[in-house]
């Protein structure tokens, strides 16, 4: 295991899955850079129209058309999934299930080399003649099928390009998920014994696997559309643009959970080990997932409700929409029980959890509302969407994310990050990003649309441009309180103190390896006693018991 | 402490993996499920868009059957000589794998052979001659891209099955290497009798 690899293998063809997971790791960082300068020329735009943007210049409305497009194509496949579920997963499944590496670790590296062409091909499409993709991150045809109705020729087949790419790289990634958590488990770790992020993330994989083979099928109707002259999505050849909005919503809806699912797991990892007790309903919260899992295939038509699509179909998909808060709801019942009577640890990580569940409830109650067909004709397509899934998946990306980052940062770096900067910006992210979202709710209900340039040409939305300023102020703020994290994630790295094997005195399998894990992980392959959340245990003297501490010499001996 | 709370945490073995002789094989099966959505939504969009289409040709009276019959009988031919390959390299038979999994490679080619003259001939004779070429109507338009995209898979299949050849022959690859290409092939003439019966015959 100890042999010595060069340059190239140890760091950048790797097979080491700690080390794809940070590769992963840089790439979506990079990119939530791209994403937040894609918000702050929307936000500027939004609130002083048609002025020049400080540090950029003016903005046209086709290029606000690509600024759109790209903020959603990039948070969501090339920040939230490479940063939740590849870094995450890759990270953690073999740690936290007691394996040396990945089941399969030359195909984990593929996995990443593809995923960087995917980044690539993207990169390059801001730089074709027309610009990127403009046609909105959801590509509807007939716009997105002909580039004569965007004025976008090879932006839009780069884009689809570097979709197809992410998903194959996604795929091959899932594999080794599932057959790496199926097979690969520790002695003694049954799947009932698996830390419960451990779980989302599997279910995530197969929501994946399972939703993405129609849109690989869908995207490649859309190229022929756009380069071969087919007429799958266009009307005038006897086309049908609403088997798009299917394909993609039947992937759309699944991904959502793709998303959200590692997030949860994350808070869910965090909260009991600083809140000193054991998770609330262990069993239960799988159960939600897997129930979610399932749910999430038949709801997809709740997105378009008003596309024109028979409207006989509203009701079933709002009555399935409503039931998956169900489950949802049950696992934030589960962690507020979880935090009831706990003594709390206010830590970094800590506070990042608790974020994430208070942002996240109100992202959910006003999922109800769009979910629901009669209110959602009214809200459709307006700002008050943008606000929900801001609070869904903002808190799932970026809270969960950063609680994630924080809570394992000693064991990916082997240094502790700085609790002051961590708090700071904690509090600054936390109130400026309520201040931005909460707001969007009222701009929507005031009627304002999604994706329009400039709401001063409406006369109806003028008496609303004081909350858009006020929105696009809050906004800047909010990126500008990502830069202790930036300074403390970089100067951590160096100079943070050194960290212990298991600093925040938790229960599950990572933390009994050495910081940062070598090559294969664990001095020898632990054995699995006990659930993944004993804490505060009377059996033992401690206030929390690692799975893999043996209580009794009488147990010890039995292996 | 009590013995009862000893006794509860005492070590339980791990339930036993699924497919404990090849995570190989488990790996296939997980991408088989993704793959089988892929033509899923094909077959799905076909359906949608004929559905929605006024004036939809009669498939057989276009596509002709007897050649796809041929074709089909072929591929559950090759189906065969690979259940036939596992067998032999299972007993170590050199010979008989060599002799049954090459069949079954051939056996896709001449697959392949047919496709591509049938492709030929619709798109030089017998399309045009009803009006319906590639981008007029999307009869042919989803013809192509169901068949196509399975005939990648049978491509990708046979290229797949001769690396497992060679790799056999010099004794790198074995039977759980046979096994795992033969659900890839299983699974992808499974899929051409879904297109035959939507695509050609209903």
């Amino acid at each position: 295991m100890s042999e010595k690899l060069g340059f190239w293998r140890t760091y950048l063809f790797s097979t080491d899955h700690k080390t794809i997971a940070k590769q992963y790791f840089t790439l979506g960082l990079l990119w939530a850079i791209v994403g937040g300068l894609t918000a702050y020329l929307m936000r500027w735009q939004l609130a002083f129209p048609d002025t020049e943007v400080p540090g950029w210049g003016f903005i046209a409305p086709d290029f606000y058309n690509m600024l759109v497009t790209m903020h959603g194509t990039i948070l969501v496949f090339f920040v939230a999934m490479p940063i939740l579920l590849a870094t995450f997963g890759n990270f953690l499944i073999p740690l936290m299930i007691g394996a040396r590496d990945m089941a399969f670790p030359r195909l984990n590296m593929l996995s990443f080399w593809v995923f960087a062409l995917a980044s690539l091909v993207l990169l390059i499409s801001f730089f074709v003649p027309g610009g990127a993709a403009s046609a909105g991150w959801t590509g509807y045809p007939p716009l997105s099928a002909k580039a004569d109705y965007t004025g976008v020729g090879w932006g839009i087949n780069l884009w689809i390009l570097a979709l197809a790419l992410e998903f194959i790289s996604f795929l091959m990634g899932g594999i080794n998920f599932l057959t790496t958590t199926i097979n690969l488990r520790a002695p003694g770790m049954t799947f009932f014994r698996l830390p419960l992020i451990i779980w989302m993330q599997i279910t995530a994989a197969v929501l994946f696997m399972l939703s993405v083979g129609p849109l690989i099928a869908g995207a490649v109707m859309l190229l022929m559309d756009r380069t071969l002259g087919t007429t799958f999505y266009l009307p005038e050849g006897g086309g049908e643009p609403l088997l798009w909005q299917h394909l993609f919503w039947f992937f759309g809806h699944p991904e959502v959970y793709v998303i959200l699912l590692p997030g949860l797991g994350m808070v869910l990892e965090t909260m009991p080990a600083f809140s000193r007790k054991p998770i609330f309903g262990y069993r239960p919260i799988i159960y939600s997932t897997i129930a979610a899992g399932i749910l999430s295939f038949i709801v997809w038509a709740h997105h378009q409700f008003i596309s024109g699509m028979d409207p006989r179909l509203a009701m079933p998909f709002s009555i399935t929409t409503i039931i998956i808060s169900v489950p949802f709801a049950l696992i934030v019942f589960a962690m507020i029980a979880t935090l009831w009577r706990a003594s709390i640890h206010f830590s970094t990580p800590m506070l990042f959890a608790l974020g994430t569940l208070s942002v996240f409830i109100l992202g959910g109650l006003t999922g109800i509302f769009n979910g629901s067909a009669p209110i959602d004709i009214y809200i459709h397509d307006t700002y008050f969407v943008v606000a929900h899934f801001h609070y869904t998946l903002f808190s799932a990306t970026f809270f969960a994310g950063f609680a994630g980052i924080t809570y394992w940062f000693p064991k990916m770096f082997g240094r502790m990050m700085n609790e002051t900067l961590g708090k700071i910006h904690f509090w600054l992210t936390f109130i400026f990003f309520n201040a931005t979202f909460i707001p969007m709710h009222f701009v929507g209900l005031g009627g304002m649309m999604r994706r329009i340039a400039n709401p001063m040409e409406y006369e109806f939305l003028k008496s609303l441009q004081p909350v858009n300023e006020f929105i696009t102020v809050c906004a800047i703020l909010l990126l500008i309180s990502q830069i202790p994290f930036v300074v403390n994630f970089l100067w951590s790295m160096i100079r943070g103190s050194v960290a212990e094997r298991n600093p925040w005195q938790a229960n599950t399998l990572e933390w009994s390896a050495p910081s940062p894990p070598p090559h294969g992980n664990f001095e020898t392959i632990p054995v699995v006693y006990r659930s993944p959340y004993e804490y505060s245990s009377p059996e033992a003297t401690e206030d929390w018991l690692p799975q893999d501490r043996p209580l009794t010499p009488s147990a010890a001996a039995r292996q | 402490m009590s013995e009862v709370a000893v006794m509860h945490h005492a070590v339980e073995p791990a339930e036993s993996p699924l497919t404990p002789e090849s995570w190989g094989k488990l790996g296939m099966w997980v991408f088989l499920a993704g793959d089988a959505m892929s033509f899923g939504g094909l077959i799905v969009a076909y359906g949608i868009l004929r559905y929605a289409s006024p004036n939809w040709p009669v498939p057989s009276q276009v596509l002709g059957i007897n050649l796809t019959a041929f074709m089909t009988f072929l591929l559950i031919c090759s189906s065969v000589t690979m259940v036939l390959s596992l067998s032999a390299v299972k007993s170590g038979d050199q010979k008989g794998l060599m002799k049954f999994l090459g069949l079954t490679i051939l056996g896709g080619l001449l697959f392949l052979g047919c496709q591509a003259y049938e492709w030929t001939h619709l798109i030089t004779e017998r399309l045009p001659e009803l009006g319906l070429s590639f981008r007029a109507h999307l009869f042919a338009t989803t013809f192509f891209i169901l068949t196509g995209f399975h005939g990648m898979h049978v491509t990708g299949g046979v290229i797949y099955n001769s690396a497992v050849l060679a790799a056999c022959l010099r004794g790198r690859y074995g039977a759980k290497h046979v096994e795992i290409a033969g659900l890839y092939w299983h699974f992808v003439d499974l899929v051409w009798i879904l297109i035959f019966t939507f695509v050609y015959l209903l």
